[in-house]
């Protein structure tokens, strides 16, 4: 296990490096001047390029990324060329919002996905199972701004129950996560179905029913218990997804988290911003993905992590 | 045969009719649409210069700039289209080519294959798709290239783990042994298995396209102006969505019915071709 751990870590390491190489790549070969940007456009041909020789962006592409690796590794993830602070404290200082908003959608995705599936699988090939499993779809169709204007204008400006978006307390919260909530709703309600109708053929739950158990009891006991640790693969799976959904979600709702912060470095083509959402990002589904794959011998035994 | 079976299902026949009138809508476009896409109308602004609610001249109403929302929508159906489909036409290409190379061949060239396969798995796509869209100029086939190249992991995953199964199956070491090249053997013995997969990949991969052309159009990094597109028709518009709600909603809801059409479908599809799925949903 310490073994197994230890490589996927290895890997995870060699995968983060790669997703640093190709995307300070393309970076380098985006059409804009980084050093134009951070000498201002009032700045003279010689200060801008006193400024390049300064932030070493007259060195060759290969040595710069080798510098930039080098600072990585040390923990420093270089100064933001417009906000002129450090790109770690920025992406702190807006790494709770995104939390709290990622907590808030698992939350509203399991409460009603979990809940729509198990009904639906329980009420099989009846109406209302056909009636959610479309819905599902629906929602899983959805582009992320529809949804957001729509819970926007419905919530926020027709019947006034909730802000119009912004930061603060919990009525803030509600509309971007359950926005974010509902596409996800879709896939955990599609998997908790055929979660629950795979448990429901198992021979424990025949027994369970047969030696007295009641109804409610198999379900509780026997039943969800078991559906549910797919589930919790997918949680892990799911980070990537989550990832690109808040940067609609958040630039629509002015929910001030990462996805606001890299829409606005993307915009300014803040290059070390980028480079720093973007490993967080990563990690962060590398994470999932390792997760994911931690569980899944808990979900089927014959499974050995090699 | 397949089709016979999709035709029974009510939520594939579903997908298959919305798709049907999206596909009229595109080609016919020039001919039904009661106005060009990108004429102006001073009559289709009020006197304080917003748009107009659905109306008889103007049946869905005008956007921003006085142009009528139901012609751009039909036109819009047409980028929408093609670039959903040929996004997802090149990605199945290349996650094909690579999934069978690597699991027909495995060792080091597997390791590569795969490696990379991984590697683009853990990259935020919508950041890579961005950034991109920004280095090539606009135009509907580098955005549809775009959206390819950021599509087809999934492809190269599930193609590459059935091509190892195969590749393992008495009737691939017979052909082996009687000396069958190797081009031979994936296009002639393990190509035509592959099928099913490729299908049903082919129908659901076009609902995540057609919906990651919409987002990057939305953020504006996907077709550009004047060309409409459901994407950047809502983009434009949302200064207005207060007032003319219906101005983001009509191409918001066209993008929707359009990814749940070719999701229905997909899934209906996969039902179908998976013998082993059979009987459990």
């Amino acid at each position: 296990m310490a073994a197994y751990l230890l490589r996927r870590l290895m890997r995870a390491a060699l995968i983060l490096l790669g997703v640093s190489l190709i995307t300070y790549v393309l970076l380098f070969l985006l059409p804009a001047d980084p050093a134009r940007q951070v000498a201002g456009r009032t700045a003279s041909v010689a200060q801008v390029e006193q400024v390049r020789h300064q932030l070493g962006l007259d060195r060759p592409v290969w040595e710069q990324y080798g510098r930039y690796i080098a600072r990585l590794a040390s923990g420093d993830l270089g100064r933001s060329y417009v906000q002129r602070s450090q790109v770690s404290e920025l992406v702190g200082s807006r790494l709770p919002a995104t939390l709290l908003l990622m907590v808030g959608a698992i939350f509203c995705e399991l409460l009603f996905g979990l809940t729509l599936g198990a009904f639906a699988a329980f009420r099989r090939n009846t109406l209302m199972d056909q009636g959610i499993m479309l819905g599902a779809f629906f929602f899983v169709s959805q582009p992320q701004f529809f949804l957001s204007y729509l819970l926007l204008y419905l919530f926020a400006v027709i019947l006034g129950w909730f802000p119009i978006g912004g930061y603060g307390d919990f009525k803030h919260l509600v509309l971007p996560a359950v926005t974010l909530g509902l596409i996800g709703t879709g896939w955990y309600a599609r998997i908790m179905r055929s979660s629950v109708i795979e448990v429901l053929r198992q021979d424990y739950v025949r027994t369970a029913r047969a030696k007295g158990l009641t109804r409610g009891r198999t379900i509780l006991v026997h039943i969800v218990p078991n559906a549910l640790l797919p589930i919790l693969a997918m949680i892990g799976l799911d980070i990537g997804t989550f990832m690109g959904g808040i940067v609609v979600v958040e630039s629509v709702f002015g929910w001030p988290g990462i996805g606001q912060l890299t829409w606005q470095a993307i915009q300014q083509i803040d290059i070390p911003i980028i480079m720093g959402v973007t490993l967080v990002s990563a990690c962060a589904i590398v994470l999932g993905n390792l997760l994911a794959d931690l569980v899944a011998p808990l979900i089927d035994p014959r499974i050995r992590l090699k | 045969m397949i089709v016979a079976a999709l035709l029974k299902r009510k939520l594939a026949l579903l997908g298959l009719v919305i798709i049907t009138v999206f596909v009229l809508a595109a080609i016919f476009a020039p001919f039904i649409a009661p106005f060009p896409p990108e004429q102006q109308f001073f009559e289709g602004l009020t006197l304080e210069g917003a748009p107009l609610p659905p109306n008889a001249q103007f049946w869905l109403g005008t956007d921003l700039l006085g142009r009528d929302l139901l012609s751009r929508l039909l036109f819009g159906s047409q980028a929408t289209l093609l670039v959903g489909v040929v996004a997802n036409g090149i990605a199945l290409v290349i996650g094909a080519v690579i999934g069978m190379t690597a699991g027909y061949l495995r060792g080091w060239a597997a390791t590569l294959l795969m490696g990379f396969t991984d590697l683009m798995m853990s990259f935020p796509i919508l950041l890579l798709a961005i950034l991109l869209a920004a280095m090539t100029s606009p135009g509907l086939w580098k955005v549809a290239f775009v959206i390819a190249m950021v599509s087809w992991v999934q492809v190269a995953r599930v193609v590459y783990a059935e091509t190892m199964s195969l590749s393992e199956r008495e009737y691939v070491v017979a052909v082996r042994s009687v000396g069958a090249s190797t081009p031979r053997i994936i296009l002639r013995h393990i190509l035509p298995h592959l099928l099913p997969t490729l299908i049903v990949w082919g129908t659901l991969g076009i609902a995540t396209t057609s919906l990651f052309e919409a987002v990057l159009s939305y953020l504006g990094v996907g077709v550009q102006p004047p060309t409409p597109s459901w994407g950047n028709m809502v983009n434009e518009n949302q200064t207005y969505f207060e007032s003319a709600p219906w101005l983001v909603f009509f191409p918001s809801l066209c993008i929707g019915f359009l990814a749940l059409a070719f999701n229905l479908i997909g899934d209906a599809l996969r039902d179908i071709l998976d013998p082993t799925l059979r009987g459990r949903h």
